[in-house]
């Protein structure tokens, strides 16, 4: 009784000895001469211990042989535990590092902030069924006036002051050429979105750049009807702004729609404290049924068929989406601005 | 177009509405008001007061004191101004008002002499331009009585913004047809004020009419459709009354005198532009409609003196002009105060030649502006004679004969047919016969019931310029229906057949891919300097914008130097954009999309555990592989030195397009820049240092560089993996170092053995480059690693060293390259 109870006494102060020399340790040799001096078959301190154990009655064995392997797991466990923690130290920088500094990092980099707008713009389109087409920059008075609708002799060509390059070739001033030459090429259904640079004769000022980025839209069918307009462009609308957003539609008037609207959304603004406000009216875009001329200028039946269209400036969605004061950050290219749409922030 | 809230109520008689009210409702009408000015704002406390006396200042010869009543009090004033009437009306604005400027009244000691106040100019009320005088009151005012009362000022000012499409709403009444209760039957113009009982007959002939010694005639009907002329004789020019000079002034005409404010009145009122002659200063009492003679000449009201061409229509009497007909009026023939007897015009013009002439003469004025856009063709009578009770009320006078009128052709007013079964077609929403009555009635519109499906509708005369078709009608049902009351539930959609432009996928990686290596992404407008590009604007903003690009990079650049010269030391920047080339005479030009990028500054952010190194060439390369990869060229090459771009082509490719070398190669370093091109040669891009001169750096600026690459214009997208099966047994890595020739590349040395070690060569990189000890100088010593792979089996020593032995014989033969042993 005596004996046994002394002989786990003797391993429970072999054990406290071990855990406190293990803890000491700084690295895995150190660890490895312990583990021998202690758990080693041969040599082990725990293992010339229980050599003792024939001396013992039978049925005290047990009791001290569980004991014997409960301190074996746990100092194997504390040479483990220690042997990770010091694991790398010493390598190159000494023992002892403040891991709060910083990690290497790479640039950001990150897309033009017009064309973040333009390619969520095209997502949300794109989900309800349109596809991209593209036209020359450097276009003819018929493609960007006469085909649309507006004679160059009437006081609605006067609306975009055009640049002019040689020869009557002009740059567009609008990106509705690309309605006609779509419509030229293929027979409905179109449902095609066009984004790309326009060019008119304006000054650099906050709210104006004479070259600048639109999205033209178009959609021919039978059986498109104003309803089918406003609906899909209140739904873009409100997936572009967000739930909540109030769409408005107004009488207006470009040549090459007729009924014609400007679009207008209220938006719904959650402020920093959490209330939310509405914002005031902003004129997005302007649209409109797409005018019978256009669809008899480009061979289609205007009686067969119906469509509208549409045209918006992500640069000026940009200023109102990103809170973005003047146009002309958005060519400047300072890279402290460019780095605010990076991805995953700064450069 | 400005409007008067108060004239628009006083012909749209019962209107309730409030300014906001009709703001709104304008705005829902496609005529959306830009701004509202409450007029009498800052002269609320200006009255009206009665100067009872005036002697001159004892000090200063241009003052006078003055004596002046204010209906509580009578104080004295110093008065700067030449001419006021003892007994006379005039605003004053006391000690303490302040006046809009704005600027608050003192008392003054002016030369010894106290003034309690002043007595107002038009220009310091802000009410019209006239500073010369202080503001003689006339008309019925009291003493006392608040400024904005008497001069009707309690008047908003509404800038209502008119589509191209809408000259019918160029007037009061234009605009009151949209507001008005019941439309146009609920417009009521007001009587003049001591107008005369008028009852004229209308004398009419299709070419010339006469009367007394007067005579009319049209030499251009396609150019002038109808011109009536009245003769009034035994005028007196004079100011205008104080009802009329207001109504001018609410929308910010400045009155001139009673007979041409009365035609001002009259175009503004009803949208017709009239023009008084002074009668005795034609020759032969004669109007001729005619074309110019070429390099006619006429000094017009504004002062300046135009010349003509031989298509401009001009208006003269039997030797010279005196109008350019629908546009501007000469100043010979103005009505002045020495006028006595006035020929009264009030014509109507064809839209393109008015727009032609005064675009060509670069002016623009109420008249032609009204004429460009479509006036009333039925007008011209009511307004004719309600303009002469306006004259014959304020400047007396009387009407000699009829009213002359030249007519070529009646007009016709137009009767569309408009299907209800359309209606439905185009706007979704069925309307029955009564529902659309309803809404087109009130805008003017005739209504006769057709067929079952069919509606009859005629145009009116205002609308005729607009409303020619079908569809115009049907937009005109939508507008009054009201927008916002169609339902907002779309149908089904077809799926397109045109395919998503594969130049736009192609857009969409690159950025992806560069944005993602760190770049960002920068926009430049596509205008250049004429060094920088070959098609040339004939309309440029400026001088330095006169051309389009060429090539991404010179403006790219410019904003690497913007960026350093605000201290930022690592740029990194990319651009996708089209860029412009001559497509030849009688061509347009030939346009390209490009991709260019541009790095400078440190490889990685810095980072404590080391000093990071600044781009170099590698980096670009790689950067430059990156955009390839994603480019949809099909196998471009980055190759040779760029020095020898000497093939003869005179710097063209085989489309006539500039080389992307030509503007790129002067921006370049030659010894550490590569030419891109296409497995046929044909060049597509470069890539190298900037030539540092060409960059203006600070002096702690790195060395920059860059690239710019031509995109096909029909990229390759198709990248879709092909699964390759993974091999059963290990493969086998086999180093060589071999002694390669400073002549001979290394990408021929890896072309080599790809090109001899056959089937079980997986892949070859190159992991060293060694110059010096143990390497003669006329080479280097370039290390391999190859590794070699068979799919069914492990290979054995033998079989890899059979490989190599293959590669290593073909290597001397072919390009004299040694194994390093």
């Amino acid at each position: 009784m005596s004996d046994s109870k002394s002989l786990i006494d003797t391993l429970k102060a072999l054990e406290a000895d071990a855990l406190d020399a293990i803890g000491g340790a700084s690295n895995a040799e150190v660890l490895e001469e312990l583990r021998i001096a202690y758990l080693g078959r041969k040599e082990g301190r725990i293992s010339a211990l229980l050599r003792g154990l024939g001396a013992l009655d039978v049925a005290e064995r047990p009791a001290v042989g569980a004991e014997a392997n409960r301190i074996k797991e746990s100092l194997v466990a504390a040479l483990e535990a220690q042997e990770s923690a010091t694991a790398g130290e010493g390598a190159a920088h000494g023992p002892s590092e403040d891991l709060t500094l910083p990690g290497r990092t790479r640039w950001r980099g990150g897309i033009h902030p017009v064309n973040q707008v333009v390619d969520e713009i095209w997502q949300i389109f794109r989900g309800l069924g349109f596809v991209r087409a593209r036209g020359p920059e450097a276009d003819t008075e018929w493609y960007n006036f006469v085909a649309l609708n507006t004679p160059l002799d009437h006081p609605a060509a006067d609306e975009q002051d055009t640049l002019y390059l040689k020869d009557s070739v002009l740059l567009r001033s609008h990106t509705s050429p690309v309605q006609v030459r779509v419509m030229e090429h293929h027979e409905p259904p179109i449902r095609i979105l066009a984004p790309g640079m326009v060019y008119r004769r304006d000054t650099y000022d906050a709210t104006h750049t004479p070259a600048f980025a639109q999205i033209e839209g178009l959609v021919v069918d039978e059986g498109i009807t104003f309803v089918d307009f406003k609906a899909t462009l209140a739904e873009f609308a409100r997936r572009f702004w967000g739930p909540g957003t109030k769409v408005r539609f107004r009488p207006s008037y470009f040549p090459f729609t007729e009924p014609s609207a400007e679009v207008d959304v209220k938006r719904l603004l959650t402020m920093k404290d959490g209330t939310r406000v509405e914002s005031d009216w902003i004129e997005i875009m302007g649209a409109g049924m797409v005018d019978p001329n256009v669809l008899e200028n480009v061979g289609y039946d205007s009686e067969r068929y119906t469509g509208f269209a549409f045209g918006m400036g992500p640069a000026r969605i940009g200023l109102l989406k990103y809170g973005v004061p003047d146009l002309r950050l958005f060519f400047e290219n300072d890279i402290r601005f460019l780095s605010q749409f990076a991805q995953g922030g700064a450069s | 177009m400005n409007i008067s809230f108060a004239w628009l109520k006083a012909i749209a008689p019962g209107l309730e509405m409030s300014v906001e009210e009709v703001s709104e409702h304008l705005a829902n009408r496609g005529a959306p008001v830009e701004d509202t000015e409450y007029l009498g704002a800052e002269l609320e406390d200006v009255v009206v007061a009665r100067v009872e006396s005036v002697r001159p200042h004892p000090d200063a010869d241009r003052l006078s004191l003055c004596q002046v009543n204010n209906g509580t009090e009578t104080l004295q004033v110093v008065c700067g101004a030449p001419i006021i009437h003892e007994g006379g009306y005039y605003p004053f604005a006391g000690v303490g008002v302040t006046l809009p400027g704005p600027f608050k009244l003192k008392k003054a000691k002016i030369r010894g002499e106290y003034s309690n106040g002043m007595l107002c100019s038009e220009k310091e009320l802000g009410l019209g331009r006239d500073q010369a005088g202080i503001m003689h009151l006339t008309g019925t005012v009291s003493l006392g009585q608040p400024l904005t009362e008497a001069l009707a000022l309690d008047d908003v000012r509404l800038d209502v913004e008119i589509t191209p499409n809408r000259g019918d709403w160029l007037s009061h009444v234009g605009v009151a047809r949209e507001v008005a209760i019941g439309g146009v039957d609920g417009i009521v113009l007001p009587a003049i004020p001591g107008a005369p009982a008028l009852d004229l007959e209308v004398a009419t002939a299709e070419q010339e009419i006469s009367h007394a010694e007067v005579s009319i005639r049209i030499d251009e009907p396609e150019l002038c459709y109808r011109f009536l002329g009245v003769i009034i004789r035994g005028v007196e020019v004079g100011p205008s009354p104080e009802w009329l000079a207001q109504r001018l002034r609410a929308v910010g005409q400045q009155p001139i005198n009673n007979v041409v404010d009365a035609t001002n009145y009259l175009m503004l009122e009803m949208g017709n532009p009239m023009h008084a002659y002074d009668l005795a200063k034609l020759d032969g009492s004669r109007l001729i409609v005619r074309k110019a003679h070429g390099g006619e000449k006429l000094q017009t009201l504004d002062g300046l003196e135009h010349k003509f061409d031989s298509e401009m229509l001009l208006i003269c009497d039997a030797s010279v002009s005196h109008d350019i007909g629908g546009i501007m009026g000469g100043l010979k023939s103005a009505v002045t105060e020495e006028t006595s007897d006035v020929l009264l015009e009030c014509a109507l013009f064809e839209p393109k030649s008015i727009r032609r002439t005064r675009k060509a003469l670069g002016i623009s004025t109420d008249a032609s502006y009204r004429f460009e856009r479509g006036v009333d063709p039925e007008g011209h009578l009511p307004a004719v004679k309600r303009a002469l009770e306006v004259i014959l009320a304020t400047s007396g006078g009387d009407i000699d004969g009829p009213i002359l009128e030249v007519l070529p052709r009646p007009w016709e007013p137009q009767v569309l047919t408009l299907r209800l079964s359309r209606v439905a077609h185009v706007l979704g929403i069925s309307l029955e016969a009564p529902d659309i009555e309803e809404l087109l009635k009130p805008l003017g519109f005739g209504m006769e019931r057709g067929d079952e499906d069919e509606l009859r509708v005629t145009v009116p005369g205002y609308r005729s310029y607009d409303v020619t078709r079908e569809i115009d009608l049907i937009e005109e049902i939508a507008r009054t229906y009201g927008y916002d009351n169609f339902p907002g539930e779309s149908g089904a959609a077809r799926p397109t057949n045109v395919p998503d432009h594969p130049l736009f996928q192609l857009e969409d990686e690159l950025r992806a891919t560069l944005a993602a290596v760190g770049l960002l992404e920068a926009t430049n407008p596509a205008f250049a300097p004429a060094s920088e590009g070959d098609v040339e604007l004939s309309n440029p903003i400026s001088t330095e914008e006169s051309h389009l690009r060429g090539a991404l990079l010179p403006a790219l650049l410019r904003r690497v130097e913007y960026n350093q010269a605000r201290g930022a030391r690592d740029v990194r920047f990319f651009e996708i954009g089209t860029v412009f080339h001559s497509g030849g005479s009688g061509n347009p030009p030939v346009e390209d999309l490009h991709v260019a990028l541009t790095v400078t500054g440190r490889q990685r952010p810095a980072h404590w555990t080391e000093e990071v190194e600044t781009v170099d060439f590698w980096t670009l390369k790689g950067l430059v592989d990156e955009a390839l990869a994603g480019s949809g060229w099909e196998g471009p090459v980055v190759g040779g030195r760029g020095e020898s771009d000497d093939d003869g082509a005179e710097g063209q490719d085989t489309d006539g397009r500039p080389r992307p070398g030509a503007v790129a190669s002067e921006l370049f370093v030659p010894a550490t820049t590569v030419e891109i091109s296409l497995p046929s040669g044909e060049p597509i891009g470069w890539a190298g240092q900037i030539t540092p001169d060409r960059v203006d750096s600070p002096a702690w600026g790195g060395s920059v560089w860059a690239m710019e690459l031509r995109l096909p214009a029909e990229p390759q997208l198709d990248r879709t993996p092909t699964f390759q099966p993974l091999p059963q047994f290990p493969g086998v890595d086999r180093d060589l170092a071999l002694l390669v020739p400073q002549h001979v590349s290394a990408q021929s040395v890896l072309d080599c053995i790809r090109g001899s070690a056959g089937a079980l060569l997986d892949d070859v990189t190159i992991f060293d480059v060694y110059r010096g000890d143990g390497v003669a100088e006329t080479e280097r010593s370039l290390a391999f690693r190859l590794r070699l792979q068979a799919w069914d089996r492990t290979l054995t020593d033998k079989q890899v060293d059979r490989v190599v032995g293959k590669v290593i014989k073909r290597l001397m033969e072919d390009l004299g390259v040694e194994q390093r042993l």
